[in-house]
Formats: structure tokens, sequence, C-alpha cells
């Protein structure tokens, strides 16, 4: 009963906030409800007993991606009220659109709760759910074993992701002298002093 | 008791909403990104759903696959949002010609 509960509170809040996200006027708001709606996201996986997810969800979307948006929007000067401009024009095909998908999904799930899709079991013993084994240690022992090259082209997906955002936001300032570490490094003492036999009684050459 | 079909039907709504916000928001392209973000937050309900409903981790797995790639896909895309907007003063995309695609 409380998980029933529970499920139709988090999954109303989620589908509310979406709503809110795309319907926002000002975008800093479409921010916040979207990280009202990854927080009910999150709720909705701890539910079933995905806590590994429902953490990444919080720290990842919330933590990073949505103050990642929260930036950019504050930071840059928009006129929103322009980019508005288009909404009502483009609500009928939106609506159209929307209304097709919905009932291609209705169709979808009818058919598989009407049993005309058989999926396949999972076979044993492959990646099996213990009941014994908490879920973060048993996701933890697939990601270090089977799948720990996926797992390292995720890493290398973000870095090259880092990087590519760097290079693509990075602005070399005109007119501030860095420092030139290399020629730095090669400067020898020969190129840099030199020894005069300075005869007395005339001036120095400098 | 909560089933599957619960959880589909969730996500699928989930989904409709992260496509109806592309088709309305045409021009805004911060709330184009934030309905991607949706969309695939749909997907992720619907691995982690099956994942748990089959008792098969492996969809876990790839619902921190799908985790990766929307972080990394939000942070070029945004990238190039502000080199875009340094450019031309302005976000809006439906009239982004510059590449003559």
């Amino acid at each position: 009963m409380i998980q029933l509960v529970s499920f139709y509170i988090f999954a109303s809040i989620v589908i509310a906030s979406a709503a809110m996200v795309i319907f926002a006027r000002n975008p800093v708001h479409s921010v916040l409800w979207l990280i009202v709606a990854f927080f009910n996201a999150a709720g909705l996986m701890v539910l079933i007993g995905a806590e590994f997810i429902a953490m990444l969800l919080v720290i990842v979307y919330v933590g990073a991606v949505a103050v990642l948006f929260l930036f950019v929007v504050m930071m840059l000067d928009i006129d929103f009220a322009e980019l508005r401009a288009g909404f009502i024009k483009n609500v009928p095909l939106g609506l159209l659109l929307a209304i097709v998908l919905v009932a291609e999904l209705v169709l979808g799930i009818g058919a598989y709760q009407a049993g005309a899709v058989k999926l396949g079991t999972p076979e044993a013993g492959a990646a099996s759910v213990s009941a014994t084994v908490p879920n973060i240690e048993a996701i933890g022992a697939l990601l270090y074993s089977k799948y720990v090259f996926l797992f390292e082209t995720a890493g290398l997906i973000l870095l090259v992701a880092m990087v590519g955002a760097i290079v693509l936001t990075h602005r070399r300032s005109h007119g501030t002298r860095g420092q030139n570490i290399s020629s730095q490094v090669q400067r020898r003492p020969e190129d840099a002093t030199r020894n005069v036999n300075q005869p007395s009684g005339q001036g120095i050459e400098l | 008791m909560i089933g599957i079909e619960h959880y589909l039907v969730v996500s699928s709504i989930l989904f409709v909403m992260g496509v109806l916000g592309i088709f309305l928001n045409r021009k805004n392209v911060i709330i184009i990104l934030m309905a991607i973000e949706l969309i695939l937050l749909a997907v992720n309900i619907n691995l982690v759903a099956f994942s748990v409903f089959l008792g098969d981790l492996t969809g876990q797995i790839f619902a921190m696959f799908v985790l990766t790639v929307a972080a990394g896909e939000a942070a070029i895309g945004l990238a190039i949002l502000v080199i875009y907007f340094r450019g031309r003063g302005t976000i809006a995309v439906d009239d982004v010609n510059r590449m003559k695609g």
C-alpha cells in the first residue's frame, strides 16, 4: 500500500515537473523544475530497488548537469520573450505528434500486457538480481568484471567531452603576457650572460 | 502492487513530454537540451524498470552508460551554445544557416 502511494506521488510529480520544464516562461524556472523531476525519478528508482542509479541521477544530474544548465542560462544575456514568439504557432503540430506518440506507446504497452510480446528471460547466472547482495555491491562486481572495458570507455567519453568543451569555449586573451615555459627551460647561461674584459678608465657598454 | 506497466506508462509520458518540448520551444535551444535530458531520463526509467522486473542487472549498467553519454552531450551542447551566443548575440536556432545545411 505504502509502495503504491509513494509510486503515485513520485510519478505524478515527475510528470508535472516535466510539463513545467517545457511550459515555464523563464528558463531558470525550467532548470529548477528539471531538478525536481530528477529527484523524483530517483525516488521512483529507489522504490524498485535500483539505489545505484538513483544516487547517480542525484549526483550526476542534479549536481552537475542541472548546475551547468543553470550557469549557462544565468550567464548568457538572452531575451527569452523573443524566443517564445513561435510557441503558440508550434502547438498544433507538437500536440498532434505527441498524441500519435502516446497512441503508439499505449499500443505497445497494451500489446505487452496482453501477452503478445514474449520477453526473453535472462540467462541463468548471467547477471541475476540476488536477494542477499545489495544492489550497489552487485553492480560494482558486474561493472568491474564483465563490463570493465565499457566502463573505461565511458571514462574516455567523459574525457573527450571535457576536452571538447574546454577547446570550444576557451578564449585566449590578447594583451596579457603569459609564461613561455619552453623558452625559459631552454635558456642557457651562455646565451644570457657574457664575460667582458673591461679596460679600466673607460665607460662600460651595456 | 506496482508492476512494470506502471513504470512503462510513466516513462512513456515522460518521453512524449520531451518530444513535445522540442516541438514547442523550437527557438530556444536551452529548453531543447533540457527536453533531450527528459527523453534520456525516460529511457533510463525504462531500462531500470525492465532490469528490475526481469531480474537482470545489465539494464542498470546500461542506464549508467546512458547517463554518461547524457552528461557529455549536455557539456558539449552547452559549450556550442556559448560560442554560438558569442558570435551571434542570440540563441534562436530556428534560423541557423551558417553551415548551409
